[in-house]
């Protein structure tokens, strides 16, 4: 057993932290909150990266890597606050086209039983739903502004939200779709993104801790705040061991508590850290609301507190 | 990131099941809670077993007489015992834990032949002399007082809070050497044998009715200068070594056995009908995935002692700040569950629950655990 990660998942993290902080720092973070159209460029520069076609085969111009590449891979998006629907291209990459490479967006969303939303950018070409049982059909849906009006005014300012059609739609062209897969796949990408941000907001919070003076001494030297960041790491952590076991045994259950811990770890980190920030955490410029807003949007999508809660609850009666 | 046994491990592992399949069904039944010298008896008894079978010591280097096993054997091992009901380490905790690998780590080559054997065979049961009235948390505040006159350092004071202190026979005890000097500099490690006039046991009764703690009255106790580990005044590193050497293999029975409590809670609310409310069910199903993730954040511990040989210390409170707090969360939502019967100490869950509010306290506090976290491993600034 070695748990830990390998050099060569490392360097890969690495690289992925290393590109989005040069292509999507602080500023083009601010940029995109103006403007919230997704970087084209960019997003072709993360399909070169392998970010999308990471998984399939090297036969078919794929990285062939696994789920606990792919994890280190998200996490550094969610860390970094890159919006788009990048869950949506990394599962449908090699099935529509153009996505594999960047060239084209798209969404993916869950019938009844997930939020009826969908993270919906102007520029996604074409909507994936996910039926709630495993048999049922997938659909694909080509997004029209008219159609899907009236929109959300999503509480993400980077996040743009459109309704989930209700009938209608195509089949999705292709082979069957194994749909519990793919949902287990999507909260465990949600989750790495959700743990990214919560080990952002940690971050975030200590750095501004050992600055900002107050009665004469950094606040983080109080501890009342020394201590919400202590729990903060701890809430991070115990996310992290989960997300990556999850990623490792891809089992149901483990999922699902990887999602519950993510969630759990994102949303309360990303309420600390605005509240070790004092006024400074309250506006619109610092970028932990944008944190907290994705976390909580995050959170609803692919099995909400409620879902995995009950199913955990069931498994222990089995298990 | 593997969390693939290796076939050694996994042979390992299949041996140790096949032992532990025929040596538990050998042991006498277990001693009543409250009978310590039954549970010494026990527990060594155990310990003696362990020790001919050769399990004893497996995480102790093998030149201090133990396998040398790796942190994953470990784990494998603490598991296992775990899985078939075997007794826990018990009354020769601190001896294997704590007392034994100072030794083997700092103690003469007289010293390790004298005390390590015993330990491992399960003849001799050590506590720990730490804690004082006036020093817990702030453990470097400890007054106990230790003079040297001839070959022998004449000690008095007062330790408490020292569990299994009325059945051990060694103390590894901290005193001050030299009340002059820093804190940290004027303390030594001594081995204090529980017999020596002087000594007085007074049991204390903790808030579970037991009394596995006592305080430790020392009145001119005689102790030899032989007994005194490493160098006089280097007391606080000599106690640091082991403190800082976690294998992050600390809970890893405790955590199985909770994944059990926990099922076996569930099963308990679905025969008696509170199953039905959805907010147990969710605080249940919560507490599962909490569990989970414990056994995953212990193996990714355990995986860092690996590479590294050791879990740094603040890897072992960010485990414990969330440990202790999710067992006192099962045991509170376990009496959820049991409604009045929770008001009955005799259920095993009502027990347990009891002794859990020692989690965050025993061993550094929560408190101080998030101060260790947030200054060890965050970099904020030391405050008071
Ligand atoms: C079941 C049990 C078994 C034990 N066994 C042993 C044993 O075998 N040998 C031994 O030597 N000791 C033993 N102890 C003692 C244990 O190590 C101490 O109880 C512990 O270190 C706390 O010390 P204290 O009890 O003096 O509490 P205090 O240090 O007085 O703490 C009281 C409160 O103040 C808080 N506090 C103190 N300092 C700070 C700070 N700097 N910042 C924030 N909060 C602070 C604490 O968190 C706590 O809430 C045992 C304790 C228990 C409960």
């Amino acid at each position: 057993m070695d748990f830990r990660l390998t050099k060569e998942q490392g360097e890969l993290q690495d690289g992925m932290r290393a590109l989005l902080a040069g292509r999507f720092g602080p500023e083009r973070l601010r940029a995109a909150v103006a403007e919230p159209a997704p970087d084209r460029a960019l997003w072709r520069e993360l399909g070169a990266a392998g970010l999308f076609a990471l998984r399939l085969p090297e036969a078919d111009g794929g990285v062939g890597l696994g789920l606990p590449e792919a994890v280190l891979l998200f996490e550094e998006t969610g860390r970094a606050l890159l919006p788009g629907p990048l869950v949506a291209c990394h599962l449908l990459a090699g099935r529509l086209d153009g996505v594999a490479t960047g060239e084209r967006l798209v969404g993916l969303a869950q019938a009844p039983g997930g939020p009826g939303l969908w993270e919906h950018p102007d520029e996604c070409a074409e909507l994936v739903v996910l039926p709630d049982r495993a048999d049922g059909p997938v659909r694909v849906f080509r997004p029209d502004g008219a159609a899907d009006a009236p929109r959300p005014s999503s509480v993400d300012p980077l996040t743009p939200l459109a309704r989930v059609p209700e009938g209608g739609g195509r089949a999705l062209p292709g082979p069957a779709v194994d749909v519990r897969r793919m949902r287990r796949e999507a909260a465990l990408l949600t989750a790495a993104q959700q743990l990214g941000s919560a080990a952002r907001t940690v971050g975030k919070a200590v750095a501004y801790a050992r600055v900002r003076e107050q009665f004469g001494a950094p606040i983080g030297a109080f501890q009342a705040v020394k201590h919400l960041c202590a729990g903060m790491l701890v809430r991070a952590e115990t996310a992290r061991a989960a997300v990556y076991a999850a990623a490792v045994t891809e089992s149901e259950d483990e999922v699902c508590a990887a999602k519950l811990l993510a969630d759990d770890a994102a949303v309360r980190n990303a309420r600390d850290c605005l509240q070790v920030h004092g006024g400074m955490g309250f506006t619109w410029e610092a970028e932990i609301h944008l944190h907290l807003k994705r976390a909580w949007w995050r959170a609803e999508c692919w099995g909400g507190a409620r879902e995995t809660e009950e199913r955990l609850a069931a498994g222990l009666l089995t298990g | 990131m593997d969390l693939t046994y290796t076939d050694e491990e996994e042979e390992f592992r299949a041996g140790l099941r096949r032992w532990l399949a025929t040596a538990l069904p050998t042991l006498p039944p277990p001693p009543d809670p409250h009978d310590w010298p039954g549970r010494r008896a026990y527990d060594t008894a155990w310990q003696r077993m362990l020790y001919d079978a050769g399990y004893a010591g497996l995480h102790w280097p093998a030149d201090a007489g133990g396998r040398g096993a790796t942190p994953t054997q470990h784990l494998i091992f603490l598991e296992e015992s775990e899985l078939a009901g075997a007794p826990y380490v018990g009354a020769n905790f601190v001896g294997l834990l704590h007392a034994g690998p100072t030794l083997a780590a700092e103690g003469s080559a007289a010293q390790r032949a004298r005390w390590l054997p015993p330990i491992l065979r399960g003849d001799e049961i050590w506590c720990q002399g730490f804690s004082e009235p006036d020093a817990g948390s702030d453990l470097a505040a400890l007054r106990t007082r230790a003079v040297r006159d001839g070959d022998d350092y004449v000690v008095t004071g007062s330790k408490i809070w020292t569990s299994h202190a009325e059945v051990a026979d060694w103390c590894e005890l901290l005193v001050r050497t030299d009340p002059d000097a820093p804190r940290h500099r004027g303390i030594t490690w001594l081995a204090l044998p529980m017999d020596a006039p002087g000594v007085t046991v007074r049991p204390l009764r903790t808030l579970a009715g037991s009394t596995e703690f006592a305080e430790v009255f020392l009145d001119e106790v005689r102790i030899p200068a032989a007994y005194r580990v490493g160098a006089e005044n280097d007391g606080w590193r000599v106690t640091m070594v082991t403190l800082s050497f976690e294998r992050g293999t600390a809970f890893v029975g405790e955590v199985v056995a909770c994944r059990r409590v926990l099922g076996a809670v569930a099963r308990t609310a679905r025969e008696n009908g509170r199953w039905d409310d959805a907010v147990l069910r969710r605080r249940l199903g919560r507490l599962a995935a909490e569990f989970t993730a414990l056994w995953r954040l212990t193996q990714w511990n355990v995986s860092a002692a690996e590479r590294g040989g050791g879990v740094p210390g603040a890897g072992a409170s960010v485990f414990k700040l969330r440990y202790s707090h999710a067992r006192q969360e099962l045991y509170d939502a376990a009496a959820e569950v049991l409604g009045a019967g929770a008001l009955d100490t005799d259920h095993e869950w009502v027990a347990a629950r009891l002794s859990s509010l020692s989690y965050t306290i025993a061993a550094g506090t929560s408190q101080i655990q998030r101060n260790i976290v947030a200054e060890r491993i965050l970099g904020l600034p030391k405050g008071r």
